[in-house]
Formats: C-alpha cells, structure tokens, sequence
C-alpha cells in the first residue's frame, strides 16, 4: 500500500529543462575502502577508460554511509549519487553492507517522496578485483544522470 | 586558520602525460586554506618526502594534502615522512589523481586535469577537519588455533609450536592425519604415506606447546587480532580419554557394524572404533548414531570388557574456551560427488570405484589387504580403466577448475597397481598431463614406461555393462576415433572439492569465499595465506586443490605469519574507530546491535554533575572496535563519531568541488 502512494506523488523535477549544451553532470561516487575503492584503483591500474564525470570518496564500509551525505550531495555539488560496497556476503566488516542496503532501500523511498528522480542515486557491488565492472558502473551511471539533466538548473530557476 | 600545504604529483608521465600539473598546481593555490602548492617528479621519493618535511616546518602547515597514486598505495610512506617532521602523521589526506583521473581519462586531458583539481580541493577541505589521532597499542594472546588436523594442519601446529607458542590444534574426526593418513604411497617418490605422516602425528600429541583436541569443533568465535576467544566443542566420545590404554578389547567385542569411513565404506568398523591402528590420539570414540546402548539403552558389552573402566555412557558434549590470538584455517577437501555423471552409470555399477576407494584397496593396511578387488564379486581385476577429469575442466556437468593433483596420482595408481597385479593392464583416458611439479613430469613418464599403461587422450562419454564386464567408450582424439576399452573396474579420478562445510566455517570466522566454497586469501599473488581479516590464515586445500608439498608449504607460511604477529607483546592498531559524545547520546542502544563486532556496550553515567541518578549511554571498546562506522550512520542523535572519517570530513569532502 505505502509503496503505491510513493510513488503516485508527482516528481518535482522537470524532464522538459534543457541542459546547456556544454553541461556535464557530477556525480558524487561514494565508495567502501576494502572492495568498490580498490576495485576502482584497478580500473586505473588497467587504463580502463571511464567519463570523467565522478568524483570519489572513501569511506571505510558502505554502511558508514549516512543518507544525510546522499541528500546533501544533490543539494548542493551532484547531481546524482553512486553508492558502492562490497558483494552481499564479502563484506570486510562481516554484515556493514547488508545494513547499507536496507538502509539505502528506505533512503530511496525519502528521496522519491521529496520529488528526486529515483535513478540519482544508484547503488552497486563492486569487488577488488572488477575493474571492468566498476568503469561500466560509472558508464551506466553517468549516463543515467546526462538522461535526466541537471538538478543545478533547476534550482536557480525556482530560487 | 589551517594551512595547508598541497604537494602535486607527477609520477613521471603516469600523471603528468595526461594532467596539467602546473595547472592544477595554480588552481590549488586559489583555494583560501592552501598556504604553499607545489609540484614535484615523484613525491614519493626521497627527496619529494624532503620537499614535505621542510615546507611542514617552513610554512608552518597544519594539515598536508598529496595529490598522486591512491592512499592505499602510499598513505603509510607519507604518513612516516608527517611524523618525521613532528607533524601527526593522521593530518595527511591524500588526493588520489592517478588511479581516478590520470589512468582513465586519458584522451581527454581538460577534464582530467578538471576532475584533479575537484579531487584536490576535496582533499583539501577534508584535511581542515582531520585530527590528530594516536595509534592504540593492544595487547596479544600469544596462542593460536589451528582448525584442522591433515597435514596442512599438522605442519602449521608443529611449526609454530616449535617457536615456542602454545597452539590448539582443533580436529573434528576421533583422530589427526586427515586424508594423507588414507594415502598410500604418495608421488613422486613412492614414499608410503604413512611412514613419513605418523612420525608429525605422535609429534603433535606429544609436544609440550600443542594441546590437541581430536572430536571437537569451532562453534564460535569472538574477538579481533590478536585477541580472539574461540568456543570449541569436544563431542561426547563415551570413553575417558585420561583412564583409556587404547588395548582394543571395546572395539574387538563390540557387535554392531557400521560402514568404515576411513577405508571409504569398503569395510566395516565397529560402533566403539578408533579410525586405524596409527591414530592419534589412539583412542576409541563411541558413534552415538548406531550404539545400542546409547541407542536403546541394552547392550553395554565395551563397558563390561574395559579393565580400566574407561567407557562412560553418561558424558555430555563439552564446551571449553580458548583465549588465543591467531588462526590457522586447514579443513582440507571433500571428494566431488560425481553424480551428474549419468552416463558413466555412478552408483548403477559396483565396479565403478573413485581413487580414494583405490587407494585404501592398494593401501597394506586397507580392508583388501594391499590388493584391488572389484566390489561386485571379489575377483582380482585384470583391466583397469582410470578415467581423468571426472567433474574438473567440465563446466557442464562439473567444475571449471583443474583439481591439481589427478594426473599426478593417476600416474601412480598405474604404477600401483603394476606393483601390486603383475598381469594387469591400465588404461588412462585424460584431456591433458598436467605434471609441473619437482621430478613431476619425470614420474609421469617413468609411470608409462614401467607399467606401459595405454593413454587414451580424451573424455570416456559412456560405460556401460557387458556380462560381468565394463565397456567404457570413449574417443581417442589422437587417432580421432572411437575406442571401446573392456573393463574389470573403472576408477574415477573425482575432482577436488573444498570441505563441505567450509560456508559454516567462514561466516562463523567473519572471512569470505568463493562461488565453490573454498576459502578466499587476502591476494591471490602477494597475500596467498592470509584472510582479509587480520589474524586468520589459510593453510592447504581449503583454499585451493593442492598437493603435499604445496600445503606443507603453505602450512609452513602461515606459521611464518603467525610468529610475525606474535613477535611482540604488544600490537599496534589503527585509531581510526568510534567514539560516543556522551552528551548527545540518548542510550537507544541501535549501535549496540548494529555493531558486526560486539565492540559497544552500554555504561551507566551520572545525569549530570552533582546528580545521584544514573542514565544509559553507549561505550566503545576500542580494542574490538575495527572502524566500519555501521555505528556512526544508525545513530540517530549524531552522538557516534567515527575518527579519520568524521561527518564533518565527508561533508566538507561532498561541499567542496
């Protein structure tokens, strides 16, 4: 039932706002230390290339990950989110990240509540040793975010 | 006011092909809080350490940012080069612009040298929040658990307890030896198994630093490096292991029978068993499952038989605790149940045997005497066919990997059974000889010379029953026919699989595993022994198929590593944990259970000052505590801080591009 009404309220953001031309989106990537950052510094090791849309920050575990840093990067630099962990049942700190994925499901919910397209924050496992899935992730990320143009714009328009 | 001193990296053209370096360098002087920016060759260097040391003191930094490789790569150098100029070494943030930005935006050096000035300015803001931290001494347990006692098992006990450290070697069969003990001989030497095995066995029973436990298991385990506490459980054996000569008049006047695990069911033991006449400890355990007495309550022949009165009916299952501060994992293998194997007729036909059950039949003190039997009739067999591969290399029905050690021992079945049956014939179908290995490939030829043993080079695709005969069809992809091979008995050389209860074992310890269930190492090349949790290592099969000398081996570095840890009596711990601010805390206690690893409590402090009553708040152990920060995003009243990644750090981290 309460999923229903979620999602039946209005986005607040607005498709039709066209992009500058020149416009790139930032998205903030937030990744746990021991399995998504390593596997990033692999895509690096191997030259994987990746748009340069993403900016990264290391925390110890995905379950380190506040929904308040979620909220205050598409308030105020991103406009969109990448949360990555390690693979349910690898966690480094044994259980970290299936707290982070409920936890990221509720999240998911307050932000489709308070009007933000759903696909701005994304989540993903990524492990150590796939730098190949994580320069897809970003691909597929960054993407997602050009599709739904920026959040920036729009708050100028309406401040 | 902060200062900070930005130090920009070119790693020879790793980052200054593809960044503007002097850019990024005017860029980071833009910003408020960066007193002093500078670029260098490689700052990882000597001299680039110099450079960061002297501008510490010249400029009077207070925190340091270094934009180069990624701080797991040298965050401890340029900490080291911090604390050497007086500096807190946890004031250093690294900006990582060459994994995230050189490396992968190549062709695009505009928004590379965007991105690594975003990165830096990141960097530089959380710096500004950084504090200074001290590294926390621990103290250590100077006892390890070995779980496992084949001989990965045995090896790591023995060496470690050679270096003076008390070890509990935790083995969960009535006896050690694990599957070596079944061997018997072993390649490429020939060397019985058992006369170069028992010798370790009776060391380990008899060693002063080793406690053995034979029948127990790990049921628990608490703790972090350094200082683990372990729950084993001693089952019930209904004997008494102290009062106990081992003489066999139990075992001898015991009457039920029970398939024999040890010689793989061919035989019977008795319900009173001890699982073969080398066992260590070499005493008897009673099997609850089929003992009348405990079964039904009639019978209590062993007890009436024992002149020492050693047999209890009464004993319970015991658990004892063990404070230690280092693990050795050796659960070693099971063998692949080849089941899948519909059309070699598995369990169909009773002369389609797997190695082990080879092994124990050629073995002198296996159930046939030293001599291979077909099961169906008790006849010599004349031809054998030994068929490689079974469940390895086969994606379809098996696994993907290679299991290591069949070709090897295959090779020495031929030559086994040459020995043993003069007259016979062996035929091997394989996919390929894989012999790396020391005197490796000279055994496998030296096998085929001798026993002039036909191989068949491809998969046998079909066995099926001919009079009383076996017929295996197959194709010889060498001549790229099909061959059909007349049979007495079919061995099947059944792929390495990891110990069944290897999942059980790894969430109980807090390590991971793979897709099969073997153990995974913190590194496949440069960490193939540890776990990624600090303490616990890994020693034979039960982290990939080996053979002997490759799990001695391992065994052996494992108790290299846990000398190491040992090696002081204190262990220095990273400070980056949590810490409660009492005066927000309300005592809801969410973090205690969030917690992976049982390191918050709750304490009772007064109201406040001058107040008789009391109220909840959470304490921190900060020996458990590893730094997950679980704690940190559940609480609601923002009482919980994790150092090194404070809110106000990833805030300032997030605000600042």
């Amino acid at each position: 039932m309460e999923t229903e009404v979620i999602e039946k309220i209005v986005s607040i953001e607005k498709p039709h706002l066209e992009a500058p031309p020149d416009w790139q989106p930032v998205i903030m990537g937030i990744l746990c230390n021991w399995c998504s950052y390593a596997g990033s510094d692999l895509t690096g090791t191997s030259r994987i290339q990746y748009p340069p849309n993403i900016r990264i920050i290391r925390i110890p575990c995905s379950s380190r990950v506040d929904p308040w840093f979620i909220i205050k990067s598409l308030q105020t630099t991103a406009d969109g989110v990448l949360v990555s962990g390690c693979h349910p049942g690898d966690c480094h700190y044994i259980s970290g990240n299936y707290y982070a994925r409920r936890r990221f499901l509720v999240t998911k919910k307050l932000l489709n509540f308070v009007g933000y397209h759903e696909d701005r924050v994304q989540f993903s496992w990524v492990s150590a040793a796939e730098g190949q899935k994580f320069a897809n992730v970003v691909a597929k990320v960054t993407e997602d975010i050009k599709k739904l143009g920026p959040l920036r714009l729009y708050k100028k328009e309406n401040s | 006011m902060a200062r900070v001193g930005v130090f920009v990296c070119f790693c020879g053209a790793n980052i200054g092909d593809f960044v503007d370096v002097p850019a990024v360098v005017e860029e980071a002087k833009k910003i408020k809080e960066v007193k002093y920016a500078i670029d260098y060759k490689y700052v990882c260097s000597d001299p680039g350490q110099q450079m960061i040391r002297d501008a510490i003191v010249q400029q009077r930094l207070t925190s340091v940012v270094v934009a180069a490789c990624s701080p797991r790569m040298h965050e401890k150098t340029f900490r080291k080069a911090l604390s050497d100029a007086g500096m807190n070494p946890y004031l250093l943030e690294v900006a990582n612009i060459r994994e995230h930005s050189s490396w992968v935006h190549q062709k695009n050096k505009k928004a590379a040298t965007g991105k690594s000035s975003d990165l830096i300015r990141m960097a530089v803001a959380k710096s500004i929040a950084n504090e200074q931290l001290h590294e926390i001494s621990v103290p250590v347990t100077k006892r390890a658990l070995v779980i496992g006692g084949g001989i990965a098992g045995i090896q790591a006990a023995l060496d470690i307890a050679d270096a003076r450290i008390p070890v509990v070697l935790v083995e969960k069969s009535p006896s050690i030896g694990g599957k070596m003990a079944q061997l018997d001989e072993t390649f490429p030497t020939l060397d019985c198994s058992q006369c170069i095995l028992t010798p370790k066995m009776v060391d380990v029973a008899s060693h002063p630093f080793i406690e053995l436990l034979p029948y127990s298991e790990v049921i628990e385990l608490d703790g972090y490096v350094g200082n683990y506490k372990a729950k084993i459980k001693r089952k019930a054996s209904y004997v008494n292991f102290d009062t106990c000569t081992g003489c066999g008049a139990c075992w001898l006047k015991c009457p039920v029978k029970v398939p024999n695990e040890f010689n793989m069911g061919i035989d019977k033991r008795k319900a009173i068993y001890s699982p073969f006449p080398q066992a260590v400890p070499n005493k008897p355990v009673i099997d609850a499952e089929h003992c009348t007495m405990l079964i039904k309550g009639k019978c209590g022949i062993c007890a009436k038989v024992c002149e020492k009165g050693s047999i209890d009916y009464t004993m319970q299952d015991e658990i004892v605790e063990r404070e230690i501060g280092a693990v050795v994992v050796a659960t070693g293998y099971d063998l692949w149940d080849p089941k899948p194997y519909e059309e070699y007729g598995v369990g169909r036909f009773k002369d389609i045997i797997n190695s082990l059950e080879f092994e124990r039949m050629v073995s002198a003190n296996g159930p046939t005497g030293g001599v291979p039997v077909r099961p169906s009739d008790g006849k010599v067999p004349k031809n054998v066919v030994f068929i490689q591969c079974v469940g390895s290399r086969d994606e379809a029905k098996g696994i993907e990997y290679c299991s290591k050690i069949c070709c090897m021992y295959t090779a020495k079945h031929t030559l086994l059974l040459h020995h043993k049956v003069q007259d016979s014939h062996a035929y091997v179908f394989y996919m390929d000889i894989r012999a790396a290995g020391k005197g490796y490939e000279e055994f496998v030829k030296r096998a085929q010379v001798e026993t002039g043993a036909t191989y068949l080079r491809g998969r046998a695709s079909k066995i099926y029953k001919k009079g009383d005969k076996l017929m295996v069809q197959g194709e010889d992809a060498q001549i790229g026919q099909v061959v059909e091979v007349e049979a007495d008995l079919v061995v099947l050389a059944t792929a390495i699989y990891p110990y069944k209860d290897n999942p059980d074992l790894a969430r109980l310890l807090g390590i991971s595993y793979d897709k099969y269930g073997f153990l995974s190492e913190a590194h496949p090349k440069l960490r193939p022994v540890e776990t990624a949790k600090a303490g616990i290592f890994l020693a034979g099969c039960t982290q990939a198929p080996k053979d002997i000398p490759d799990s001695v081996a391992q065994a052996s570095a494992t108790a290299a590593k846990v000398c190491g840890l040992f090696a002081g009596d204190t262990m220095k711990k990273d400070p980056m944990i949590a810490h409660v601010n009492n005066e927000f805390c309300t005592g809801c206690q969410n973090c205690v259970n969030v917690c992976p690893y049982q390191a918050i409590v709750t304490e009772e402090i007064p109201l406040g000052y001058g107040f008789k009553e009391l109220r909840t708040v959470a304490k921190i152990n900060e020996g458990v505590c590893q730094g997950c920060g679980s704690c940190v995003a559940i609480c609601r009243s923002m009482a919980i801080d994790l150092a090194g990644f404070t809110d106000m750090q990833i805030i300032n981290e997030i605000v600042a591009i």
